[in-house]
């Protein structure tokens, strides 16, 4: 019998039910006597609503209510004062507009068409304010932020880089990008009674969303029931528990029916966040030889006047390169715009975008290639917190990366390099994401039969988490794969982090791990052996020797405190070969290598498509993906998928995914880091930096669409 | 959506009449454009004539060319052998544009009629004197980055979005429709408008008339050998055009004996380059020559604040394109 065993390529467990339709995601629950939310927005981006005429809505067919700021039923966790108040835009609480398309109603009915429809008839008044959107213009209004560590930074002597031989000084443009998964943020909710509510949402985290609805109404957790089995993509935009999901909920009490509350394609630009719209001013200064004296990264990105948001934009220009001067300024600017959010490789894709492009600059200030620019300034410890890495297997991703892309055919004088009309360009872009881990709970069942069922509140936005914490499973307690079921994405599940940070396989698969261990244990001393032993033995004889149908066990797992001693990340060298047409601007991707020293890879297969996944998203993210705004009305104008690019087939050609595959001796027993931020954070600069070796054209703002290169 | 009337007529004849009664109807063919606007709220029918059971869906050889029916579907002619083998030019143009799935349903008659894709026309909230007359244009002033660089007005600088357009209009099609006071053909040339002071029409077809057929010249005329549909878009599939350019040549010993040249994205129709094919007449083919007509077709060209680098880009894809479609690129 084959082992199944960590390090192996499993197929989805789930993947039969995805590819058949049977997989249900959140709007596809059929609660009998359901109804139909559907949102009416704001036309204006700042001021009131003086007054709503819902009176033909209301008289429309099917319609059972129009929830708008003037009748809502108070949502406790929105009031002054609340135990536990909720945090960001209170919807229907007041008559406030912060931005354009922010929902003023909420119109239910008997069928989605019908409330549809409806929707269309409410008409507003408003009391229109000046409002700001315009972020270049705004600019100089950025503060620093009051939460987290956002202060400024410097390590040495700040600016330095302006006295050195050879300096990089340039501004680096990302425009709003929004993360746009295929599948549109839902909510079924309904109520039992009226302490009890369960809801049926689009989240990467039920027991983060457990506790805000919670929150918000004023209920006990264990009260609140989140199920989120699967989802159709996230990438950040459902970490947290949005407007529009609460007043699912409070809708749903009002008609004490289920109410199902589906976002169109054109709300999800504007209330479920995106990643901000950011300047970065980068600094850089050497010496002839290439060896950094000074780094300066200031960021300025946009976030709303009615809640802060952050992330760390600067923070991979503190320690990923060695300088002994450094200094970083984090600022943001108050919009009238809906409040950001993380997105895939949150603030370390944006920094890493613009750390990259300049030291591509500098590498050929110094006509240097930007590989050994790179060693040049590599760091066996971390510089910001003097201390040791976990594990950093960077210059092997350098290495193999190149290898992979053909850099030896590079040529370092831009424009020189040709196939036929085209002109060809190699670049590389790298990155960094800390390596976390939370604590997490699972319980383990094992039954007459040998099967084992495993359970914990975790979530699967796509990169096959169940299979992942599957195969770790039968790695360790040394059965077949096909023996072991994995259910997440229930809050009545033991407690687990919320997905996000890359921390999956590190928290949950840590305590999937333990759990296993404690079982085995558990079971090689009812066969009265020592717990440690080596000597395999029959799980199931030992239930049936001991005359239990089943035996069962909770497990909590929690970090280990040796982390403390080091500074742990994960690393990625991505590679790009382009070419470019000089007459048209258009580019060919020719190939894109991702070489990752993330730890231990559990599931190759899964981990190859999840790399695959990063890679695309940041193809959009450098090339085509740009939500356009029009000042003059704080609008979007591009909010849907025919004008808003995000990469199609055509745009890829060859994505190759290389890991170093090393365990990390100190974060969790697997020894893995993570891969789904890593997967995207150096694909633009290095799509940006080989379309620089190709034409000689800097682009210094994204995207890079063909009339950026003509 | 608004309720309304559904009917599904099987005769032509009955389907106009039933139009012409209907201030606030329309057809609706594939509905690839016409459902979109009515979820958006850009139109709002009072009736629609669902027109799919016409026969109008045949594409035959006939004496004096090809006839295409207005039902017959995009997928239906760019897959179509002799169009294929004789008018290469429009197939390319159509498998240019949308996607596979868009393009099995959409059909000829709802492409030559589809409306812009300017985002002041699809938002309700914006002004836009197509949509609204008298409203304003918020292009003007605004995000103008996939506008007009010819025949525009200060009312309106959209574009006609079409791909089939402008091979159409470089193949010298004509279209044939039927109203109620008889059939009429018209030429693709006279078919789209320029905006003027009533960009509310897109085109010189009368309300309540149908469009029953595009017809294209004889074969010997059709420039199937030195073709090619040049599309520059910001994603390699699925995006409208920035600038295309739809080129046939006829070439005989390394001369130009004849020139069929259009442009898409650039002006409120299918922009025929007529002048540039004049120059090109007779000359040979080389680059120099290319630049030379391309340049002669931008004369006039206006730019607007975001789209200037058309002015740059519109040429090379000229140039760009009679080199691939002379094999002086590949
Ligand atoms: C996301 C997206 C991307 C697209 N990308 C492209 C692209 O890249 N390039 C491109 O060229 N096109 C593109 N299209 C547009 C597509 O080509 C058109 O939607 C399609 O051709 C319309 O044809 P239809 O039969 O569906 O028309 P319908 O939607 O049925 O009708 C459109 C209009 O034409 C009228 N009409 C239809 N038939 C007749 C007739 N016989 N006589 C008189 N009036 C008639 C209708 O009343 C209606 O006003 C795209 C569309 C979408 C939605």
């Amino acid at each position: 019998m084959k082992k199944d065993a960590i390090g192996d390529s499993l197929s989805r467990v789930d993947g039969r039910l995805k590819v058949t339709g049977g997989a249900k995601y959140s709007g596809e629950y059929k609660v009998p006597n359901l109804t139909y939310g559907v949102l009416v927005s704001a036309t204006i981006a700042s001021g009131t609503v003086t007054a709503l005429d819902t009176r033909s809505a209301e008289r429309a067919p099917g319609v059972l209510a129009v929830i708008t700021p003037f009748n809502a039923p108070k949502v406790p966790g929105y009031q002054a004062g609340a135990e536990r108040p909720v945090r960001g835009l209170k919807l229907f609480n007041d008559n406030k507009i912060y931005f354009n398309a922010q929902p003023i109603a909420l119109v239910v009915a008997d069928t989605f068409e019908r409330a549809t429809y409806a929707a269309s008839l409410v008409k507003a008044t408003y009391n229109t304010e000046p409002f700001e959107t315009d972020f270049h213009k705004n600019i100089d209004k950025g503060v620093t932020p009051q939460k987290g560590n956002y202060k400024d930074y410097v390590r040495g002597e700040a600016n330095a880089y302006k006295n050195a031989p050879v300096m990089v000084e340039e501004e680096y443009l990302l425009p709003t990008e929004v993360h746009n998964p295929m599948e549109l943020h839902v909510t079924t909710a309904f109520w039992d009674g009226d302490d009890k509510v369960t809801l049926y949402t689009k989240s990467q985290g039920v027991k983060g969303s457990q506790r805000s609805i919670a929150a918000a109404f004023g209920l006990n957790p264990d009260n609140v029931q989140i199920n989120s089995r699967f989802v159709g993509g996230a990438f950040g935009s459902s970490l947290r528990t949005w407007p529009h999901e609460i007043a699912a909920a409070q809708a749903a009490k009002l008609v004490k029916r289920p109410v199902k509350l589906t976002l169109t394609r054109e709300q999800m630009f504007t209330q479920v966040g995106y990643r901000p719209l950011t300047i970065q001013k980068i600094g850089l200064g050497a010496t002839a030889d290439g060896k950094l004296i000074g780094i300066t990264h200031e960021s300025h990105s946009q976030t709303a006047v009615y809640e802060e948001f952050t992330e760390g934009a600067v923070n991979v220009s503190q320690f990923l390169y060695n300088s002994p001067n450094v200094n970083t300024l984090y600022k943001v600017v108050p919009l009238n715009v809906g409040v950001p959010a993380p997105m895939r490789g949150p603030g370390e894709a944006t920094g890493s975008f613009a750390l990259e492009s300049a030291l591509d600059e500098l590498s050929y200030k110094l006509n240097l290639d930007p590989i050994e620019l790179r060693l040049r300034n590599y760091t066996d410890t971390d510089p910001e917190r003097n201390k040791p890495w976990s594990s950093k297997y960077l210059k092997e991703c350098y290495q193999k990366g190149a290898e992979a892309i053909g850099w030896a055919d590079r040529k370092a004088q831009p424009g020189t390099n040709k196939e036929g009309e085209w002109l060809v360009g190699y670049g590389i872009g790298c990155g960094a994401f800390g390596a976390y881990r939370g604590n997490a709970m699972a319980k383990i069942k094992l039954m007459a039969d040998g099967s084992v069922n495993i359970q914990s509140a975790t979530s699967d936005i796509g990169p096959g988490t169940g299979t992942s914490m599957v195969l770790i499973a039968a790695d360790t307690l040394g059965i077949p794969a096909d023996k072991i079921t994995f259910e997440l994405g229930n809050s009545a599940f033991p407690n687990a982090p919320t997905q996000g940070g890359s921390a999956t396989v590190s928290s949950v698969g840590s305590a999937v791990h333990d759990v296993c261990v404690a079982l085995k244990q558990k079971l090689y001393t009812m066969a009265g052996k020592p717990a440690d032993s080596m000597e395999p033995i029959d799980y199931v004889a030992v239930l049936k020797q001991n005359n239990m149908p089943s035996v069962e066990l909770t497990q909590e797992s929690k970090g280990n405190p040796e982390a403390q001693k080091y500074s742990m990340y994960s690393f990625s060298a991505h590679f790009a070969k382009v070419h470019v047409h000089p007459l048209t601007g258009q580019v060919k991707i020719k190939k894109i290598v991702a070489c990752v020293d993330a730890g231990k890879i559990v599931n190759h297969k899964t981990a190859s498509s999840q790399m695959i996944g990063g890679a695309v998203g940041g193809v959009g993210m450098a090339m085509t993906e740009e939500a356009v705004f029009d000042e003059r009305y704080g609008r979007y104008i591009n909010g849907n998928f025919a004008d808003y690019h995000v990469p199609v087939n055509a745009d890829i050609q060859q994505i190759e995914a290389i890991f170093i595959d090393k365990p990390d001796p100190v974060l969790n027993p697997v020894g893995t880091k993570g891969i789904g931020e890593i997967s995207l954070i150096g694909v633009a600069p290095a799509l940006a930096n080989a379309i620089y070796n190709a034409t000689g054209k800097r682009v210094r703002e994204l995207p890079i669409t063909p009339d950026k290169l003509i | 959506m608004n309720q309304f009337q559904y009917t599904r007529p099987a005769e032509t004849a009955v389907a106009v009449k039933s139009l012409a009664k209907e201030p606030n109807g329309y057809f609706l063919a594939g509905g690839t454009n016409l459902v979109d606007m009515m979820k958006m709220g850009l139109v709002v029918p009072d009736k629609l004539i669902d027109i799919n059971r016409l026969p109008l869906k045949k594409i035959e050889k006939t004496a004096t060319g090809m006839h295409i029916g207005a039902l017959a579907s995009n997928s239906e002619v760019a897959e179509h052998a002799y169009i294929k083998a004789q008018y290469p030019l429009l197939a390319l143009a159509i498998n240019a544009g949308a996607s596979p799935q868009l393009r099995n349903m959409a059909t000829v008659g709802g492409n030559l009629m589809q409306r812009t894709r300017c985002p002041y026309f699809f938002d309700t909230a914006m002004p836009c004197n197509k949509r609204t007359p008298g409203s304003g244009c918020g292009a003007l002033e605004g995000i103008n980055r996939m506008h007009a660089l010819f025949g525009a007005s200060d009312k309106c600088i959209a574009v006609n979005p079409s791909d089939m357009n402008v091979a159409l209009a470089a193949l010298d099609a004509t279209i044939h429709v039927t109203g109620v006071k008889g059939p009429r053909a018209i030429k693709i040339g006279d078919f789209h408008r320029l905006p003027g002071d009533h960009p509310e029409l897109d085109n010189t077809l009368q309300k309540g008339e149908l469009i029953t057929s595009v017809d294209l010249p004889t074969a010997s005329s059709a420039y199937n050998k030195h073709v090619y549909y040049l599309k520059i878009r910001d994603r390699t599939s699925y995006a409208f055009a920035l600038v295309s350019v739809a080129a046939a040549l006829h070439i005989e010993n390394n001369t130009i004996t004849g020139a069929r040249l259009a442009m898409g994205g650039v002006a409120h129709k299918p922009w025929r380059l007529s002048t540039a094919e004049t120059f090109l007449k007779g000359k040979a083919v080389n680059e120099d020559n290319f630049k030379h007509a391309a340049q002669i077709a931008m004369q006039g060209a206006k730019a607007y604040e975001y789209n200037k680098f058309k002015l740059k880009l519109a040429p090379n894809a000229i140039v760009q394109s009679l080199k691939l479609a002379t094999g002086l690129a590949s």
